[in-house]
């Protein structure tokens, strides 16, 4: 059994060995001067012989704190060496020190090897090294084989996050949205009636119908009904801002949110002159459609705490009122319009100070010609 | 099947035919979409109604089709990040040939999903190998013969290859060396890829 000395003395300085072994090895001398330097240390320090330069002059060790001695590096026998490069490119190396065995020459001298730990990437671009500038039982070419092959991988996954991402957007989208006229529908109403109750935010909520549509359906065919469908949807949108919610939310019926609106006066408002640019005639190839709209809306603010299911249900109430005052105009709710709704019981609650009854003048006459 | 498998088949027909021969071959498998992606897993009947598509649209043979493909995977310009991860198998060509045992563990590193079939390199002596391919599917050998085809050609080294039929439920690949490696291969840079 050999001892540990006669162990470190096979070791030893022996140069050709040991670049084979440890091609980032360095023997100095007593004094700190480089003795012999493997090829690889050679190749990051310029290509030119090493041999008397000062290990110090080509070093920074940064920990543990040193002042550069031989004899402080004999200190740290075994211990981690965190050192860098004085030259350009600062490289970042770790190392490890052992004394050189008793008369082992040079006497008094310490052996370093030196790797490059994380920096091996930027090392390897930065010094143009081959896998020969390596140890052959060296794992930094399994390292850079690593970290290129979780490169590419982590950019196919990400392109697969980026589509899915994309395609769940056009899911959503698809999902709150009418496709005849690009309006939203019925679900994305819900939703957005759904937020702003629960937070409580004020809004006014406008149920539309149209009327004579079924005779522009009838009359001129569904590519007409279709075309004033999209021409409607393109007016509310106008008549609108664009935080509020235009849905479709049956064949010929439309709901409108208004953010913020407390005041009745300018619900009606919007309200009139959107049934107002909704009589106008439309025209489709050579003829004119015409239709008018009812609308019946009602205020959030109207309740202390509002409820979607309730305030549809009221706005419906006033848009039958509207259509039985003879279409073509718009009512608010008021709990009076409960008694002359039939079959509709109770429906109205506390109205606020500032939700006055309806605006629109009742007409009690009918207007010819509706086929709804 | 990985999704990597059937994206590289996407990547040689398009990239080789053109955009309508693959509309057509999907088609023709029946499938509704036109893409495959490379991080997601298919069935494995997806690959083969592909490939089964592929033959019969471009009227060749799938074993003849499945070596393009290996070839294909060395050689276009689209897939230098593949040519570059098999060049990390060895500095030589031998060498990679050495290192051909540790794929599926080098393709497991990079994609923990990634299955390829068992590889054993045999070493005939006088540059004569076999590489022995045992998987659940079919025709991973013919990939492997126009794979190391290429790679050879990308090393600078001259070989002679053949698929040698099944055994049991292994492919066989013979490799004849016939010149050691010569300089006049691609130049791979270790340091290339982390730029």
């Amino acid at each position: 059994m050999m001892t540990p000395t006669a162990a470190r003395a096979q070791i030893g300085p022996d140069a050709a060995m040991m670049d084979v072994l440890c091609p980032m090895h360095a023997v100095l001398n007593a004094s700190g001067d480089l003795v012999h330097a493997g090829p690889t240390l050679v190749k990051i320090c310029g290509g030119t012989s090493l041999i008397g330069t000062r290990f110090s002059e080509l070093f920074d060790i940064k920990r543990p704190q040193t002042d550069g001695s031989v004899r402080m590096l004999i200190a740290t026998a075994g211990a981690k060496l965190h050192l860098r490069t004085r030259g350009a490119p600062r490289t970042d190396l770790k190392g490890v020190a052992v004394p050189l065995s008793p008369g082992m020459p040079p006497e008094g001298g310490v052996l370093i090897n030196l790797s490059f730990g994380i920096s091996v990437v930027d090392a390897v671009r930065d010094f143009a090294l081959t896998s020969s500038d390596f140890a052959a039982t060296d794992l930094a070419i399994e390292m850079l084989y690593l970290v290129e092959a979780k490169t590419a991988a982590m950019d196919a996954s990400h392109k697969l996050n980026m589509r899915l991402q994309g395609a769940m957007i056009a899911a959503e989208e698809k999902a709150y949205t009418d496709t005849l006229t690009g309006l939203r529908n019925r679900r994305a109403m819900n939703y957005v009636l759904e937020q702003l109750t629960s937070a409580e935010q004020d809004f006014a909520l406008i149920h539309l119908d149209l009327d004579y549509f079924k005779a522009v359906n009838d009359r001129m065919g569904h590519a007409a009904g279709d075309h004033v469908l999209r021409e409607v949807a393109r007016i509310m949108v106008e008549e609108t801002r664009s935080d509020d919610t235009v849905a479709r939310v049956g064949g010929d019926e439309f709901v409108i949110v208004l953010k913020r609106l407390t005041d009745p006066q300018i619900v009606h408002d919007i309200a009139e002159r959107l049934i107002a640019r909704l009589s106008e005639p439309i025209p489709f190839a050579d003829k004119y459609c015409s239709i008018t709209a009812s609308a019946g809306s009602v205020l959030s603010c109207a309740h202390a705490h509002a409820d979607a299911t309730r305030l549809m249900l009221e706005a419906d109430t006033a848009l039958y009122a509207a259509k039985d005052a003879g279409r073509g105009r718009h009512i608010s709710y008021t709990q009076d319009l409960n008694r002359h709704a039939t079959g509709n019981g109770e429906v109205g609650g506390p109205v606020s100070s500032n939700c006055p009854g309806p605006l629109a003048p009742r007409d009690p006459g009918r207007r010819d010609g509706g086929t709804e | 099947m990985h999704g990597l498998m059937n994206r590289s088949i996407e990547r040689f027909v398009r990239d080789t035919y053109g955009r309508d021969v693959w509309g057509a071959v999907m088609r023709r498998a029946g499938l509704d979409y036109v893409e495959f992606e490379a991080m997601l897993t298919y069935d494995d009947h997806v690959t083969r109604d592909v490939l089964h598509a592929l033959g019969a649209v471009l009227a060749r043979t799938e074993q003849d089709i499945l070596e393009d493909i290996g070839t294909f995977l060395v050689s276009h310009p689209n897939l230098e990040a593949l040519r570059r991860l098999l060049r990390f198998g060895g500095p030589t060509f031998t060498e990679f040939l050495h290192s051909l045992d540790d794929l599926p563990a080098r393709a497991r590193l990079a994609v923990s999903d990634l299955i390829l079939p068992e590889i054993e390199l045999r070493d005939h002596g006088g540059g004569r190998f076999c590489v022995w391919c045992r998987g659940p599917v079919a025709g991973f050998g013919h990939v492997l013969v126009g794979l190391l085809r290429a790679l050879a050609d990308d090393y600078g080294a001259l070989a002679w290859l053949e698929h040698k039929g099944r055994q049991n439920d292994s492919e066989i690949v013979e490799i004849q060396l016939l010149t050691v490696e010569h300089a006049s291969g691609r130049r791979f840079d270790l340091g290339l890829g982390a730029l």
